[in-house]
């Protein structure tokens, strides 16, 4: 029994180290923090992590395929542009209209109402999945190198944002906005269950905050099962070894377009939530870029291999986590502005070079060369 | 297939394809501005020169990156080691501006080396820090804002002025193109960088150092940013914030739509220069069509996924 859980750890340090340090680090910063501990905090810090977790899970799935998907801060930021449109929740609906080379094309009234939120919301999810397809498709079908596949279908996603909102604009539902970035008794009141949040049972757990509750959910869902299912685990096998997939006759073209579509699924849910949290469509560049970066950054933290085949959606979670706990702690201890890039470089760069020091142990110099 | 594309090899494919497609851009370009205006700015030397002079900059960018993406490996480091060198050498000076600038590039480089050749991070993620870490270091020296200082007459000089009506940014560029292509094909510095690329094992058994050539070659990266970015504060007189985000994702998309291996280990330094000029000229066609920010982006991602669906298809892996 004991000598089984060793095992699992040692197959798992990275996600294992990753859980750890998360747990660490935030202890820490709630016993700095004023207010720590509190529900307040925590919805606070939730919302903040939920866009870059998300797309920490988005860049995940190529990665363990052993591609790297540069396009989901773009997917992201074009989702978060149509949710501007979609997600108004006025009651007569949303009249929507295309303006190209001067034509002026209307496109019908998109329903309002709860019903319209619910129907928008659907909606760009699947634009965030259509656009994760259509890179799947460019990779297996076009056979170009994933990282420069989706460095060309980013700038193009990129390109629809800025055609969407060349300026920051739009409007979110206030209500949607409250009852998503609130915690779960702030939910129940707004959407009236649970008799408003009131129901004695309900009160032990009405300070969860609600992004928290959308993580778990989407990770449980979506991720859990997608890794159990034959194209989950065709998606690892890719990533040790093509070949040998290949010759197994596992199905590899269609475990690649999964693992593309699930990123671009997973951006979307971050660049709808983004969206929402921020109740206007930007179509942000520097911003898209930053998030994509981050997204790796967080990959190799929650401890998956660039090189594919093994690690976690969950452990980039956590790689995600404690990236934004670090930036908590600037807030805490009151760390220059000017100082924080450096400390966000550094820090980043002392955790990978941490995780590397193995390589001192190798005896045969060969090993390396992977 | 038809015999002239078989008999070209394998790496001389994408240079032609994409030399067409040069041709291309300023024929449709022409087209345009004829029907529009009834002129062809896009023929005239004068118009050319000059949008090559800024194209120099990104030229030398993709030739340091080109090296890199040889031996397999990508520096995300790029755009802060440019702005990095660029405000560093605006800030010290007098005859040391140019030395420091560079020494900023090659000890980025060094640091990257170290990293990736010796404590095996992926690239990916390491330059990544590092270009954090330059941008953290820049932002604490500058406060946020553009730097007052100027570039000095040397830099502009280098990167704005013209000798018998061709800019010197073009020699420049001319040079370290030379430089590169002669180290590549004529060198065992070369050869080494194809062969890493190629397996870095069998290099490595093959006696050679691979490790420190990894090193040489992202010190050579750095380098050509440093330049390029001295060479950009000359020609806008000065320094400024994210002077390099620019930088990055064109450089590596010349680089590939030339025709290089985005694995590594094969590929013309020619085609890097037909990809930069390709870029540059796709960029200013689409300036003088007035087309938005938007459809720019959409252009640019097409036009990298049309090339490469002719040219850059991988094989399929089967065993």
């Amino acid at each position: 029994m004991l000598d089984d859980v060793a095992i699992r750890v040692r197959q798992n340090v990275g996600i294992v180290t990753a859980v750890l340090l998360f747990a660490v680090l935030y202890v820490l910063y709630n016993l700095s923090h004023p207010k720590g501990f509190s529900s307040a905090v925590l919805v606070q810090n939730s919302d903040e992590i939920f866009a870059l977790a998300m797309l920490a899970m988005a860049q995940t799935v190529p990665v363990l395929a052993s591609g790297l998907d540069l396009s989901v801060g773009a997917v992201m930021t074009m989702v978060g542009c149509f949710a501007s449109y979609l997600l108004t929740g006025t009651a007569a609906g949303a009249p929507l209209h295309l303006d190209i080379f001067g034509l002026h094309i209307g496109l019908g009234t998109f329903p309002g109402g709860v019903s319209g939120i619910l129907l928008g919301i659907v909606v760009c999810l699947a634009i965030g999945a259509l656009a994760g397809f259509i890179n799947g498709c460019v990779v297996v079908y076009g056979r170009i190198q994933p990282i420069i596949a989706t460095l060309a279908t980013g700038a193009v996603y990129i390109g629809i944002a800025l055609f969407l909102r060349p300026t920051p604009g739009g409007k979110i539902d206030e209500d949607l906005n409250w009852a998503l970035t609130n915690s779960l008794g702030d939910f129940a009141a707004t959407v009236h269950i649970f008799d408003d949040g009131a129901a004695g049972w309900f009160a032990p757990l009405a300070w969860i905050p609600v992004p928290f509750v959308l993580l778990i959910l989407i990770a449980l869902v979506v991720w859990v099962p997608f890794r159990r299912s034959v194209l989950g685990r065709a998606v690892y096998a890719v990533g040790s070894a093509e070949g040998a997939a290949y010759m197994s006759g596992l199905p590899i073209d269609r475990a690649k377009i999964a693992a593309f579509t699930l990123a671009g699924f997973f951006a979307g849910c971050g660049g709808l939530f983004l969206a929402i949290q921020t109740s206007s469509g930007n179509a942000d560049i520097p911003q898209a870029g930053a998030y994509t970066l981050n997204s790796i950054a967080s990959v190799v933290i929650g401890g998956t291999s660039l090189l594919g085949g093994t690690g976690s959606a969950i452990g980039s979670i956590f790689g995600a986590m404690i990236l934004r706990v670090i930036s908590f702690f600037f807030r805490i201890f009151d760390i220059a502005p000017l100082l924080q890039p450096l400390f966000e470089g550094v820090i980043l760069l002392a955790a990978v070079s941490i995780g590397a020091l193995g390589v001192l142990r190798v005896k045969n110099t060969l090993e390396l060369f992977r | 297939m038809n015999s002239a594309s078989l008999s070209l090899s394998r790496d001389d494919r994408p240079i032609l394809i994409a030399a067409l497609f040069i041709l291309v851009i300023l024929v449709a370009g022409t087209v345009y501005t004829f029907a529009r205006f009834g002129s062809a700015p896009l023929l005239s030397p004068t118009y050319l020169l000059q949008q090559l002079q800024i194209g120099a900059f990104l030229g030398i960018v993709a030739a340091g990156m080109m090296i890199v993406i040889l031996i397999a490996q990508i520096d995300l480091s790029v755009p802060w080691t440019l702005a990095a060198a660029a405000m560093m050498a605006t800030s010290i000076g007098g005859p040391l501006a140019i030395p420091v600038g560079l020494g900023i590039g090659l000890l980025v480089g060094l640091v990257n080396g170290i990293g990736v050749a010796y404590l095996r991070v992926p690239s990916m993620i390491f330059t990544l820090g590092v270009n954090a870490v330059m941008r953290g270091l820049m932002v604490a020296h500058t406060g946020g804002y553009a730097p007052q200082t100027a570039a000095t007459d040397l830099m502009r000089t280098l990167a704005a002025d013209r000798t018998l009506g061709i800019p010197n940014a073009l020699f420049v560029w001319a040079a370290v193109s030379v430089l590169v292509a002669v180290m590549l094909q004529r060198t065992a510095l070369g050869r080494y960088i194809y062969a890493i690329g190629n397996k870095e094992a069998a290099a490595y058994l093959a006696g050679v150092d691979t490790r420190r050539v990894t090193v040489i070659c992202f010190m050579i990266c750095g380098v050509a940013a440093a330049l390029a970015g001295v060479l950009l504060a000359g020609y806008s007189t000065k320094a400024y914030q994210g002077m390099g985000d620019a930088y990055l994702l064109p450089s590596i998309a010349a680089v590939v739509i030339g025709g290089t291996n985005i694995l590594g280990g094969r590929g013309r330094y020619l085609g890097t220069l037909i990809g930069v000029v390709l870029i540059v000229l796709l960029n200013s066609v689409l300036s003088i069509m007035e087309m938005p920010e938007a459809g720019r982006q959409v252009i640019y991602g097409l036009v990298i996924i049309f090339m490469l669906l002719v040219y850059g298809r991988g094989e399929r892996v089967t065993s």
